[in-house]
């Protein structure tokens, strides 16, 4: 049994989750798998995601780890990442397709031609370090208000329950960057990526016991 | 808001990071693992790490090189240089890269870009064009390192390439490159107007107003520097503290 799981449905690269996880929980067993069972058993379950939100259901599928990451996202602690997040919903705009329903709400997408207050034309993918404003969920502690984190996306969640929101970034609107419920916490931005404010919410994470 | 980058840009050969003038003349100028930890120390937003190694006998350093870099620096690595199929793509997000950049191969193999974005996603896909002005507001694509003409127009290609799956442009001026003149800031503007995608302007730099004029007049949405930082004129927390002084974001 592994301390922490690190889910791997073949969407790309999760050498930067293993790292700076290994860099806060040195003595943690950390298994990078997509076997069902070492998801099942394992203490703490990481659900990364990047590509496409219609490839990673699919080669989740494919895997049969669904029922696995069902099962973690409702009786372990278990932090999403990305399209990670965006998994957790009930239906996404990317590609038109339904996603895994455990949080309720949708995925929509940066509408095109935004511009900032002095007009200026802002990208879609929203890449690179934005502001995060955060509430007071155990796992922003000592992490500062309006701290900046690493971004990469081109759609957002949008949680029919405003309860679960834990924290938004501007783009330029207001948009949801964080979500938990119980055992569940789940970020849009990459905490590996995210230097010393990303390393301190994954510290967070692997102390987190939930009630 | 949105922060605009600062990247440091370390070329690669032999196991060292080197600067060229306008892709010639090298000079030394340090281990690649200890300057990328000191660049992240001063703040650096990502890293840039282009392999110009010309022997592929010495292809495998540059791997080892990023896996060292990826268990040290916490921040986003963009890795390019002799990427031709989707396998080199893999390799290098397998030794800890973030992005993959792609220059000379997308313009012989466009179909490459669409694969490996399809394959492992746009967002770290990025597309490396180096131009080169040949009339008043026009810019042609070149290739090779900056030897080889292809008779594509910039503009153009900068567009086609996002429309294939690239995830981000990086424009470098084969005119301004090595000069420490500034940026190109018309084709910067020029292709940072055409695309929904970032542009990363590089080419030029010589001090922190060119890097401050790239954003705000070049309209980029991350500004790629190397000899500035690299022989310790400024370090990339002075280039910060600058441009936020000049009223752009920056992550602080």
């Amino acid at each position: 049994m592994v301390d922490i799981a690190i889910v791997d449905y073949g969407m790309g690269n999760l050498r930067s989750v293993q790292q700076a996880v290994h860099k806060v929980a040195p003595d943690a067993s950390v298994s990078v798998t997509d076997d069902s069972q070492v998801v099942g058993d394992a203490k703490r379950v990481i659900f990364p995601g990047q590509g496409a939100m219609p490839d990673c259901m699919r080669e989740l599928d494919a895997r049969g780890l669904r029922q696995a990451v069902l099962d973690a996202a409702r009786n372990k602690p278990f932090l999403g990442i990305c399209i990670g997040l965006q998994m957790l919903f009930e239906h996404s705009a990317e590609g038109n397709v339904p996603g895994l329903g455990v949080l309720p709400g949708e995925v929509v997408r940066f509408a095109s031609e935004l511009r900032d207050a002095q007009g200026n034309k802002l990208k879609v993918p929203h890449m690179g370090w934005n502001q995060v404003h955060h509430g007071d969920h155990v796992l922003w502690n000592g992490i500062a208000q309006d701290a900046r984190f690493y971004f990469v996306h081109s759609y957002y969640v949008r949680p029919s329950d405003v309860s679960l929101v834990q924290a938004t970034s501007d783009y330029p609107q207001p948009f949801v960057c964080a979500a938990a419920r119980d055992n569940l916490f789940a970020v849009q931005f990459h905490p590996e990526k995210s230097a010393a404010a990303g390393l301190h919410l994954l510290q967070n994470f692997i102390n987190w016991n939930p009630a | 808001m949105l922060a605009k980058r600062i990247i440091p840009c370390l070329d690669v050969t032999a196991g060292r990071v080197v600067k060229g003038v306008s892709f010639v003349k090298l000079r030394d100028a340090g281990d690649p693992v200890e300057i990328a930890r000191r660049y992240d120390d001063q703040g650096a937003d990502e890293l840039t790490f282009l392999d110009i190694t010309a022997s592929s006998d010495d292809r495998g350093i540059i791997f080892r090189i990023i896996e060292q870099v990826a268990s040290q620096v916490f921040i986003p690595l963009t890795v390019g240089g002799g990427v031709r199929e989707v396998q080199d793509v893999r390799n290098l997000l397998n030794a800890g890269a973030d992005k993959v950049s792609i220059n000379t191969s997308a313009v012989t193999n466009p179909q490459l870009v669409a694969d490996a974005a399809s394959r492992y996603g746009s967002q770290c896909i990025v597309v490396a064009i180096d131009a080169k002005q040949v009339q008043p507001g026009k810019w042609e694509v070149f290739t090779h390192g900056g030897r080889k003409a292809t008779g594509l127009d910039t503009v153009e290609w900068a567009k086609k390439m996002q429309l294939l799956g690239a995830g981000e442009i990086l424009l470098t001026s084969m005119d301004q490159d090595g000069q420490k003149k500034g940026f190109d800031l018309a084709l910067t503007r020029a292709v940072t107007d055409a695309l929904e995608i970032p542009v990363i302007a590089s080419g030029g730099v010589g001090n922190l107003q060119h890097l401050a004029d790239g954003v705000k007049i070049g309209g980029a949405d991350a500004v790629l520097a190397a000899s500035i930082f690299h022989f310790g004129e400024y370090t990339v927390q002075q280039a910060k503290q600058f441009m936020a002084q000049q009223g752009i974001e920056v992550r602080l």
